[in-house]
């Protein structure tokens, strides 16, 4: 008997009861769905941190200050233990060997007008000009602000191109006037679309000088954060190292336990979210592997009932000389292709189900899953076929052909 | 071997060993007080060729007798050789080969499988038989024509009246060329017409030299046939062959049993 007969006389075992395959693909289907749904949306949450992070590069770091410069328990010290432009200053004057740039950020929001039109809570960041080489910014229109820009406090801004096209949707926005919590700035240049995984959408979001920012809204002095780039990612480790001490020594610190900052090395914070994410993936994986075994189980379950009732036609093909081995081999093949069958409508169900967004993370389906699903597929339907082939394939072809 | 007036299918010798040599042979149902003795030493011997009815009372134990005949059971004891082949000595996958090979059996309920096409079912036999794909459409076709239902080997069994079905019974036996062609009571769920085509085919057969053994509760295809043997308990009472219009009747039917032993025993094949 070749395979193409093993198959042909299987698959008509399958289509002879359709809805009752059906019911008993449903276990596998959904589970074989899951299992791909969860590591895709796995894979997709471990992307868009990756994308995040790439977006800042993996050489970056990031300090902040971790008190608010004035704590109850830190009255002995002075204001000048919270980071300011100059804390920014005196690190790049020291020129630590690790470190290329460090570019202060202050952040706020405010009302936008433009023309007639306004639009309030505007992300506003104040930065230097190095800001869009760190964060490998382009600009699809106009230019940048640069170091002089910011030395002079000019009133220059380079924007979004969600809010550019807001404000200013007939024409470009580059040369046009704005203005930010009552003054005005001039739009020197359009950032290009960038993608948005984070909680502020870059592309609604303005850049100005630092100088500037703290001028007219923020405030003299303090900056919330540093974004330091390291010389490249070998040296982040280092750099985190020639920056806490340099820290120290601006702002007066001999103790670790009284450093009023934190260093986030991004590569790390990557790393950890990685981890949360892949044990969330396991867990998950191991209900959808329970819903897979309950699956299995009921295909024995319904292969037992179909050999049973099958019983007489078994004994017809042992009359007619078919052996063991190919009464078996039947059964199996039915049994796989009943679970394969079940497999591939999960995978179809996975691919329709991840198009869609799933708690706030846009799945991405790992590849290897669907060949691997597939594969589980068939691996359930032989392994909880086997019990029923076996007990089809060891009936006395006498005592098959008697039952009614 | 025995029956000068039968003419032998391929032979060269002159003898040939008989197809169906069962010496002793008991059947043994169930235990304690549900034991049935189905069979209490049959003896029989089927030359090649020969056309041999088998009649009895309901629960005789001719059904008992022919699954034994065509390996679907064993004996609890006797000895059985079919065209050669001791047949207690085989494994189960070697019994599956002599079903598939050697024996045709056609049944009272016809057991084609439902949602198979006619064509389908006849080719059944030769699919296990590892007959490659075209061969065995050829050879299906072929069985199907034998039979008078070239036409409607795309019908399923329950587009086909019984007599058809019955048909198609015969040319799935057929179609592997077996030895010896097995039919347990074939017209016992026919009505008289389709009876009649079943029977002249059986008998057509017979005339082409095929070896058929036939139960039968009709005693006129009972009369029809070469050979009667009538069962009753268990036992062989009766084994005559046919009162033809030539006079045979002094072959006695003891005759044959004798001769069996030397066979049994000797060179064999
Ligand atoms: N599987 C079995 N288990 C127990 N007893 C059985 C079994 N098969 C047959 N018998 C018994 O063996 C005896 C012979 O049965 P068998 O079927 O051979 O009779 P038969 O001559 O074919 O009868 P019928 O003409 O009614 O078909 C009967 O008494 C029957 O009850
Ligand atoms: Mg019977």
């Amino acid at each position: 008997m070749n395979p193409s007969d093993v198959l042909a006389s299987s698959l008509r075992g399958v289509t002879a009861n359709p809805l009752r395959s059906i019911l008993t693909m449903l276990g596998v289907l959904i589970g074989v769905a899951a299992v791909i749904v969860l590591t895709a949306v796995g894979n997709g949450s471990a992307q868009s941190v990756n994308d995040a992070i790439s977006t800042l590069g993996s050489s970056t770091l990031t300090v902040r200050s971790s008190s608010g410069g004035m704590g109850p328990g830190q009255s002995g010290q002075d204001a000048s233990s919270d980071l300011t432009t100059e804390t920014a200053a005196g690190l790049s004057d020291m020129e630590l060997g690790h470190v290329d740039l460090i570019v202060p950020e202050v952040s706020t929001t405010a009302t936008v007008t433009a023309d007639s039109l306004s639009s309030d809570d505007v992300s506003v960041i104040g930065t230097s000009a190095d800001y869009f080489e760190v964060g490998d910014v382009d600009l699809s229109s106009g230019s940048a602000f640069d170091a002089s820009a910011e030395e002079q406090s000019q009133k220059v801004v380079v924007i979004g191109s969600t809010l550019a096209s807001d404000l200013f949707s007939s024409g470009s926005a580059v040369g046009q006037t704005i203005g930010i919590d009552g003054t005005s700035y001039t739009v020197s240049g359009v950032m290009s679309q960038q993608d948005s995984s984070g909680q502020d959408d870059p592309n609604s979001s303005i850049i100005a000088p630092i100088s500037r920012v703290q001028a007219s809204l923020t405030g003299l002095g303090s900056v919330d954060s540093l974004t330091v780039l390291a010389s490249d990612s070998d040296s982040v480790i280092a750099a985190e190292g020639e920056l806490e001490i340099g820290l120290n020594q601006l702002l007066g610190i001999d103790d670790e336990d009284d450093e009023t900052y934190s260093i986030v090395n991004q590569s790390e914070l990557l790393e950890t979210q990685q981890e949360t994410a892949q044990t969330f993936t396991v867990l998950l994986a191991a209900v959808a592997g329970i819903s897979l075994l309950v699956g299995g189980i009921g295909v024995t379950n319904i292969m037992l009932v179909t050999v049973t009732e099958r019983t007489r036609e078994i004994g017809i093909r042992k009359a007619l000389g078919a052996a063991r081995p190919a009464i078996l081999m039947q059964f199996l093949v039915e049994a796989a292709l009943l679970t394969l069958a079940g497999g591939i409508l999960g995978v179809l169900l996975a691919i329709v189900v991840t198009r869609f967004e799933i708690s706030g993370t846009q799945p991405v389906i790992v590849a290897a899953s669907i060949p691997i699903a597939l594969g589980i597929s068939v691996a359930i339907g032989i392994f909880f076929g086997v019990y029923p082939a076996w007990r089809a394939a060891s009936m006395r072809p006498i005592e098959a052909l008697r039952s009614s | 071997m025995s029956q000068p007036e039968q003419p032998p299918v391929a032979d060269d010798s002159g003898r040939q060993a008989p197809v169906v040599e069962l010496a002793g042979i008991e059947q043994i149902y169930g235990k304690g007080e549900m034991r049935v003795h189905a069979l209490r030493g049959i003896d029989l011997t089927v030359a090649s060729g020969e056309q041999v009815a088998i009649m009895g009372p309901s629960g005789s134990g001719k059904s008992t007798m022919m699954n034994l005949i065509g390996c679907l059971d064993v004996p609890t004891s006797g000895r059985y050789r079919l065209d050669g082949l001791e047949v207690g000595d085989l494994g189960e996958a070697e019994l599956a080969r002599v079903r598939n090979r050697r024996i045709g059996f056609v049944f009272q309920s016809f057991n084609l499988i439902a949602r198979m096409s006619a064509l389908a079912n006849v080719e059944l036999p030769l699919v296990y038989g590892g007959i490659a794909r075209r061969e065995r459409r050829e050879r299906a076709l072929a069985a199907l024509e034998s039979v008078g239902l070239a036409e409607r080997g795309g019908h399923q069994p329950h587009q086909l009246s019984g007599g058809q079905q019955q048909r198609v019974a015969v040319a799935r036996a057929l179609v592997t060329e077996p030895a010896l062609l097995l039919a347990d009571e074939p017209t016992g769920n026919l009505d008289a017409e389709s009876t009649e085509d079943v029977l002249r085919l059986f008998e057509h057969l017979g005339e082409l030299g095929r070896t058929i053994v036939l139960i039968t509760h009709e005693a006129e295809v009972g009369a029809r046939a070469d050979r009667l043997v009538t069962l009753a308990d268990g036992v062989i009472v009766e084994d005559r062959p046919r009162t033809r219009g030539d006079d045979s009747a002094d072959l006695d039917d003891t005759v044959e049993f004798p001769q069996y032993a030397p066979v049994r025993q000797g060179e064999g094949r």
